[in-house]
């Protein structure tokens, strides 16, 4: 187990090089003078531009400037953005906004897609389960924005029974409708992945045994069926974490949250290598531990699955 | 100062309209008595965004930056909302030979922390603003006093490669022209003589500045103290990437008194989410508007829009180094250019009218302007006139046809669909190939253009610095002025803006500016296209709302309900 947990995180190493590697490139090769661009068409004394370049090392090579961001993460000093703001700061407060938003739409989709998905696996083909099934399918097939923008004129400007953007100050209300909107999809697949796997398991043999030796209906749901038919939800649910995470983009846009998604969208704007990069690095980290407790609640959920051959 | 490049991602998403009506749709239902029926305590909300620099004066230059700094801070001048300047903290401003200025200080005014304002301290403040190794962006704004470039100065160093680094390397640390005489007098003396030189002090970068700023001016930038209508809630009142509370400064005795409690500046990304908000009352002012909101903002918000006229105008530049445009053949194809351009119905069809055709090289707003200047015919739309001028051409020099007509920018901000417009306007009327050479961002664009590297037209905007014609001239078309990227230089065009800032009175000045635009006129290196107005729409909770001469609201003017 511990050496499974090891080498999982040995394996970050590369995996963490690589994307800041081809990030950092990425936003290298965006054509452009960003610094000039921060002033628009009346620049200020060419001084002030070069002292900021130099002080951003934009005019050092490309190896020179990603082993520079390299040098300052591993020191724990991740330096300013264009603005002048130190970007540590920034993360700080945009990943705790983005970490409750995500958390809160996991919740919902977790919980309601679950819970949805057993009752309509276990009536197959009833009103519910049919009903269920076309819902589903139509807030997929719905693209996030326009839900968002629905939502947001809907119960946000029309019914006013929330605040249509969250803006300073986030809290679990106000992130509420937002966490609605960015579970909503994927709530949809949770439903049918659970559905599906419950139906599928409810003919199997331990199910007709459990029942037949007499053990209630809610414990045989509980403990055989559902047990069983989580291992893909949750793989499901681990991967989509990281992308509750960083490709909020479009929802934190609609409604204003001060969060990750919104502080890459400006970074990108800006070309800000570094407070991209440092925004992906931290990503990274978020999917790779992610899966690995996804891994790990493998064998919680199925004791047949071993680490340590 | 600002370009307007209409790029939604940093929200300088510049709208305009009806220029010349001053005030359009709506605005005027409010009438005095409902105004006096606000309650002056109430905080209000308004639009804006991360500012990008610490909150000083002289070091902002973008607009979420400056609409905070500009309450903060109190200058020896403010501007009323025609853009006609009123002194504050100046009691007089005096010169006889528009070269030796003689500026009486105010007595008795303070810094929200009690130290007291001298004439002392404005020399302190510009001195530290134009010192090129202070950083400050605004640092040009004092060129025009004597000893700016000892303080301004910079070394220049070439490296193996051929790139260029400029650092500061000042000669001196204060400039000889100005001088505090006694605590309320400030003597400055100009290299030259400028006769509207006094009407920019009114700008921010003018403001004073208390002896904090000057020690550690990024740590004074997060928590500014100054002396302007509002001071900062408390320690920390800027929360970055979220909002900024303003309150009301009680101890202000100006012409801006604060007329509610206080300001909170929410930001956001994006404006759609803010004109949301308004929708249901959760912010009570913006300036920026989405695009998709132009058609619908005066139905929207009935009763609570206002549109007025600014200083900012759109160019169309046409690069002097196109072997197209050279020689008495390029002249006539310039014109012919300007002939095949349907201003009027680009803004309206396009910009839905919150755009009015250019009629000059400056916006109407701007004191001194003046219509049916000479030359400025080729600004209206004539395809017969445009076919006749370019036939004209071609027997002198036939066109390079073989590539098509470019015009570069950056797509987003909504800029395709005008140069669409534009690009028609030369295929229909010229036979020409023309179209838009796009760019991802607007950097691109602007590097290339300072490295003339663009073969075909350009688009560019100014947005006036100071109420005044000069601004509108100097720095976009004198010979090696700043933003004069396209390198247009005409000598007798130089001199007569010379002419102009050495005059005794600004009408004087004004009539040598207008003659020299006759010069652009004649010369076109660039197309005016068309002036701009703002939009502004404001919530239930607020009586009204009004912009200034360049588009800024006035958020002190604003009355809570």
């Amino acid at each position: 187990m511990v050496r499974f947990i090891l080498r999982r995180l040995l394996q970050v190493i590369p995996v963490f090089l690589g994307t800041t590697l081809l990030v950092y490139y990425m936003v290298f090769a965006l054509p452009g003078d960003p610094i000039a661009a921060l002033f628009g068409d009346r620049q200020p004394p060419q001084a002030v531009i070069d002292t900021l370049r130099s002080q951003y090392h934009l005019n050092e090579p490309f190896w020179v400037q990603y082993g520079l961001f390299l040098k300052n993460l591993f020191t724990f000093n991740l330096g300013n953005d264009f603005t002048g703001q130190p970007i540590a700061a920034s993360l700080a407060r945009v990943f705790p906004v983005t970490a409750m938003l995500a958390i809160e739409a996991l919740a919902i989709q977790a919980v309601f897609g679950v819970a949805f998905g057993v009752f309509a696996g276990l009536r197959r083909g009833g009103w519910f389960d049919s009903t269920v099934l076309v819902a589903s399918l139509v807030v997929i097939a719905v693209p996030t924005f326009v839900l968002g923008f629905v939502f947001q004129l809907v119960f946000g400007v029309q019914l006013g029974w929330a605040k249509p953007t969250v803006g300073a100050n986030a809290d679990w209300g106000s992130l509420l409708l937002p966490a609605v909107v960015l579970g909503l999809v994927s709530f949809a697949y949770v439903l049918r992945l659970t559905r599906t796997s419950v139906s599928e398991n409810m003919n199997a043999d331990y199910v007709r045994t459990a029942t037949a030796k007499g053990l209630s209906r809610p414990r045989v749901v509980l403990a055989h069926i559902l047990r069983n038919s989580l291992i893909p939800v949750v793989t499901y649910l681990g991967a989509n974490l990281g992308g509750l995470m960083g490709g909020a983009i479009v929802t934190e846009g609609i409604f204003n949250v001060p969060g990750v998604g919104n502080k890459l969208y400006q970074a990108v704007l800006r070309s800000e290598g570094p407070t991209i990069v440092s925004i992906v690095s931290v990503l990274v980290l978020v999917f790779v531990v992610a899966n690995l407790l996804v891994d790990l609640l493998y064998a919680w959920l199925d004791p047949r699955i071993r680490y340590d051959q | 100062m600002r370009f307007t490049r209409t790029s939604k991602a940093l929200g300088i998403v510049a709208i305009a309209a009806l220029a010349l009506t001053g005030c359009g749709a709506g605005g005027g239902s409010n009438d005095g008595a409902s105004e006096s029926a606000g309650d002056p305590n109430k905080v209000i909300t308004a639009y804006s965004n991360e500012p990008q620099n610490p909150l000083l004066p002289a070091n902002t230059g973008e607009v979420y930056g400056a609409r905070a700094v500009e309450l903060l801070f109190e200058g020896l001048r403010t501007y009323d909302p025609n853009g006609k300047p009123v002194n504050s903290l100046a009691e007089s401003i005096e010169s006889s030979d528009s070269q030796n200025w003689t500026i009486k200080v105010k007595q008795g005014t303070k810094f929200t922390n009690g130290e007291p304002i001298t004439a002392k301290t404005f020399v302190d403040s510009w001195n530290f603003a134009a010192n090129s190794k202070n950083l400050q962006q605004n640092g040009f704004f004092f060129e025009s006093i004597e000893g700016y470039a000892e303080v301004s100065a910079v070394t220049t160093e070439k490296s193996a490669d051929g790139k260029t680094t400029t650092t500061p390397a000042p000669t001196a640390e204060t400039m000889t022209g100005l001088a505090a005489t006694d605590d309320s007098t400030i003597t400055v003396k100009l290299a030259q003589p400028e006769a509207d030189w006094s009407l920019r002090l009114g700008y921010i970068a003018f403001a004073p500045l208390p002896s904090a700023a000057l020690k550690d001016p990024k740590a004074f930038g997060e928590n500014p103290i100054g002396n302007g209508p509002y001071k900062m809630e408390k320690e920390g009142a800027w929360v970055h990437d979220q909002s900024i509370s303003l309150v009301k400064n009680a101890d202000y005795s100006g012409p801006r008194a604060a007329k509610n409690g206080g300001v909170t500046f929410k930001f956001y990304t994006d404006p759609g989410p803010a004109y949301t908000d308004l929708q249901s009352d959760n912010l009570d002012v913006t300036d920026v508007l989405p695009s998709n909101a132009l058609k619908t903002y005066v139905s929207d918000f009935p009763d609570r829009n206002a549109t007025k006229a600014v200083a900012t105008n759109s160019t169309l530049n046409i690069p002097g180094y196109n072997p197209n445009f050279q020689g008495e053949a390029g002249k006539l194809r310039r014109q012919a250019l300007s002939y095949a351009i349907n201003r009027e119905e680009i803004a309206k069809v396009v910009f839905n009218g919150t755009r009015t055709p250019a009629k000059a090289f400056a916006p109407p707003v701007i004191d001194g302007f003046k219509e049916g200047l000479k030359g400025s015919e080729v600004l209206k739309f004539d395809a017969a006139k445009a076919k006749d001028l370019w036939a004209q051409a071609e027997k002198i020099q036939p066109y390079d046809n073989s590539k098509p007509l470019q015009i570069a920018s950056n797509t987003d901000g909504g800029n395709k669909e005008w140069i669409d417009a534009v690009t028609n306007g030369f295929k229909n009327n010229l036979g020409i190939q023309a179209e838009i050479q796009p760019f991802a961002k607007f950097a691109e664009v602007l590097n290339l253009r300072k490295s003339q590297q663009l073969p075909g037209l350009t688009r560019s905007g100014w947005q006036g610095d100071y109420p005044s014609l000069y601004n509108f001239l100097g720095p976009v078309w004198a010979t090696g002025a700043p933003s004069n990227y396209e390198k247009y230089s005409n000598p007798e065009f130089d001199k007569l803006l010379q002419e102009g800032l050495a005059s005794k009175t600004p009408d004087e000045a004004n009539a040598k500016f207008n003659q020299a635009q006759e010069v652009l006129f004649e010369d076109l290196p660039g197309l005016p296209l068309w002036d701009q107005a703002r939009p502004i729409v404001w919530s239930n909770n607020v009586v009204k709302a009004e912009t200034g001469w360049n588009g800024g609201i006035r958020y002190f003017d604003i009355t809570a309900k």
